[in-house]
């Protein structure tokens, strides 16, 4: 990712997409992950009554500084997960940040303008890769991780780690480090 | 050595915070968006010998906690709109029969079940008033994690120190924002502990509390013989008596009196950039959060902005807003209601000053480029190089 990702003050990241994705998990990981880094970290959260299939929106924002206002209004990096979040927030993407989206799930269009897309297929990936298409989001972070650098790699795999339960884990850091793969993959324009 | 900051959520930061102060009942009835207390509290409690109980409501729940007060352990429930609307009665009851207790209700979006999982401060003036009769309250105001911990256990201090219900006003935001915080150590905080009366079980009868001398109150089940009543009672022998208005009126004006008599050890302000300001911000809880944004952004435009930050809302911080009234020519109000403390704002301005409120009922939290405008209009004049 270019230095314009790694700018002076906050960094701001939205993660969307439909209840029962793990959208929040994704955005406690990287929250989890920052405060582990030593860094002011606030995370917010917004999801609908129904707890499957409603729309889905967490944010995190690191800094160096206090952070006062806790939501982000145009993310540096966003994430969406579904076509209902790309269509309600890919436009909200900073100038110059990254919208990142599954590649299986979204079609995108050409509303957005002036930012680094990004499309891989992280829930085929996980189904077809891992047999799991529950750890999609994990997948998703990786690469976020590895497309970014917002957080050193080894700092949010521990993260994933922390927050899932202990016959979870090997699972979801081969999903952490597929994402990671697939993303470089993508960069490096190799395919494994 | 400091220890390392972690990550955690506001829900978590008060059930964390209510067993640092020596809580050690919970009853509650799950509801979004207060649930997670209750989750971490089911957890936590049995860990430190503790109890938590899911009751069938929430007016059971805080029946029961009233319940485990009176039986001497430090007691709470947390709740959103819909079931702080059923307790009403209770918190009325532990008013009366001065019982001390913590409430929590992390506000969501009503009236009935409106917005339950977006945030609102719509139960700003409920808390005060919501249940029937002249009383007094103590309410909280949290606007971050570290908050939701600390003014817990201040809510136990206060609740056993004036015998009350003391009611935690979080919000669907506050409560479920996650936060990087380093909590104070176990005895960096003071903790009031439950004591009991300095005298003889036999001469407690010949005792009274008086403004300046609140006794404790005995467990049931102690040598002390302790009448409990939700109708007026002689305030020395606790026993119920409405015949004689002397005996209703001593007791009415007390229970209002020995929280306002207090208010200045009560009532927790925190001013930003006020000691020049021209325009003051009136804010509290998350809303609070986008007024310090707006008043950096202006005072580096040199724009004389302050903010108030009312942590204790009941009682209201009149001392705080006439002294602020004397100095600003206008105060701006935001918050997730219509009008509800600004109306209270007004009548401690008392027309010194300019008051201009400004709500949001959507469930999205006011941003900064909304307060952002209002602070414009109030500066004719200014050249705002950065909007």
């Amino acid at each position: 990712m270019a230095d314009a990702m790694k700018p002076k003050g906050p960094m701001e990241i939205r993660f969307s997409g439909s209840g029962g994705q793990g959208i929040l998990l994704a955005a406690a990981i990287i929250a989890e992950g920052a405060t582990a880094q030593g860094k002011q970290v606030v995370s917010t959260q917004s999801y609908g009554p129904a707890a499957r299939g409603g729309a889905s929106k967490a944010e995190v924002i690191v800094s160096d500084e206090e952070i006062d206002y806790p939501e982000v209004d145009a993310p540096m990096i966003n994430l969406c997960l579904s076509q209902a979040a790309y269509g309600k927030y890919a436009a909200d993407t900073r100038p110059g940040g990254l919208l990142l989206y599954d590649s299986g799930l979204v079609e995108p269009d050409d509303t957005v303008a002036g930012c680094e897309l990004c499309g891989l297929p992280f829930t085929q990936a996980a189904l077809e890769r891992l047999g799991k298409k529950v750890v999609a989001n994990i997948v998703a972070v990786g690469a976020l991780v590895e497309v970014s650098g917002v957080l050193p790699a080894d700092a949010v795999e521990q993260a994933v780690v922390n927050r899932v339960p202990e016959r979870f884990r090997e699972l979801n850091s081969e999903a952490f480090r597929l994402g990671r793969r697939l993303a470089a993959e993508a960069r490096d324009g190799t395919q494994s | 050595m400091t220890a390392a900051p972690v990550l955690l959520q506001g829900n978590e930061a008060v059930a964390e915070g209510a067993i640092a102060a020596g809580a050690r009942f919970f009853a509650g009835y799950p509801i979004t968006p207060s649930t997670e207390i209750a989750e971490t509290l089911a957890r936590r409690l049995p860990e430190v010998g503790g109890k938590f109980i899911q009751m069938e409501d929430e007016i059971a729940s805080i029946a029961a906690v009233c319940g485990a007060s009176l039986a001497g352990t430090k007691s709470l429930t947390a709740t959103s709109g819909p079931g702080f609307s059923l307790m009403q009665e209770m918190i009325g009851f532990a008013s009366m029969a001065q019982i001390p207790c913590v409430i929590v209700d992390v506000m969501r979006g009503g009236p009935s079940t409106g917005l339950p999982t977006e945030p609102s401060q719509g139960d700003v003036m409920q808390a005060r008033w919501g249940t029937h009769g002249e009383h007094s309250v103590i309410a909280l105001v949290p606007s971050s994690v570290l908050e939701c911990y600390t003014l817990t256990i201040e809510a136990f201090n206060l609740s056993e120190q004036y015998r009350t219900p003391v009611i935690i006003l979080s919000d669907a935001l506050v409560g479920h924002m996650r936060e990087a915080v380093v909590l104070p150590e176990p005895g960096e905080l003071r903790v009031a502990e439950r004591g009991t009366p300095d005298c003889e079980p036999e001469d407690y009868d010949t005792v009274m509390s008086d403004l300046d001398n609140i006794l404790p109150r005995p467990p049931l089940g102690s040598p002390f013989r302790v009448h409990v009543t939700g109708l007026v009672y002689n305030r020395r022998s606790g026993a119920p008596d409405t015949e004689a208005p002397e005996i209703a009126s001593d007791l009415g004006r007390y229970l209002r009196e020995k929280i306002y008599h207090h208010r200045d050890a009560i009532v927790r302000v925190e001013e930003m950039e006020m000691a020049d300001a021209e325009v003051a911000i009136f804010a509290y809880g998350s809303v609070a959060r986008s007024a310090r944004a707006v008043v950096k952004w202006a005072r580096a435009q040199g724009a004389k902005v302050g903010l108030v930050r009312p942590i204790t809302l009941w009682p209201f911080p009149t001392a705080a807003v006439e002294h602020m009234a004397a100095q600003v020519h206008t105060v701006i109000v935001p918050e997730m209601n219509i009008k509800q403390m600004s109306w209270e704002v007004q009548a401690a301005v008392g027309g010194r000053a300019k008051v201009v409120d400004y709500g949001r009922v959507d469930g999205k939290l006011i941003t900064p480029a909304e307060i952002k405008e209002l602070v414009k209009r109030e500066f004719y004049y200014h050249d705002w190089r950065d909007s």
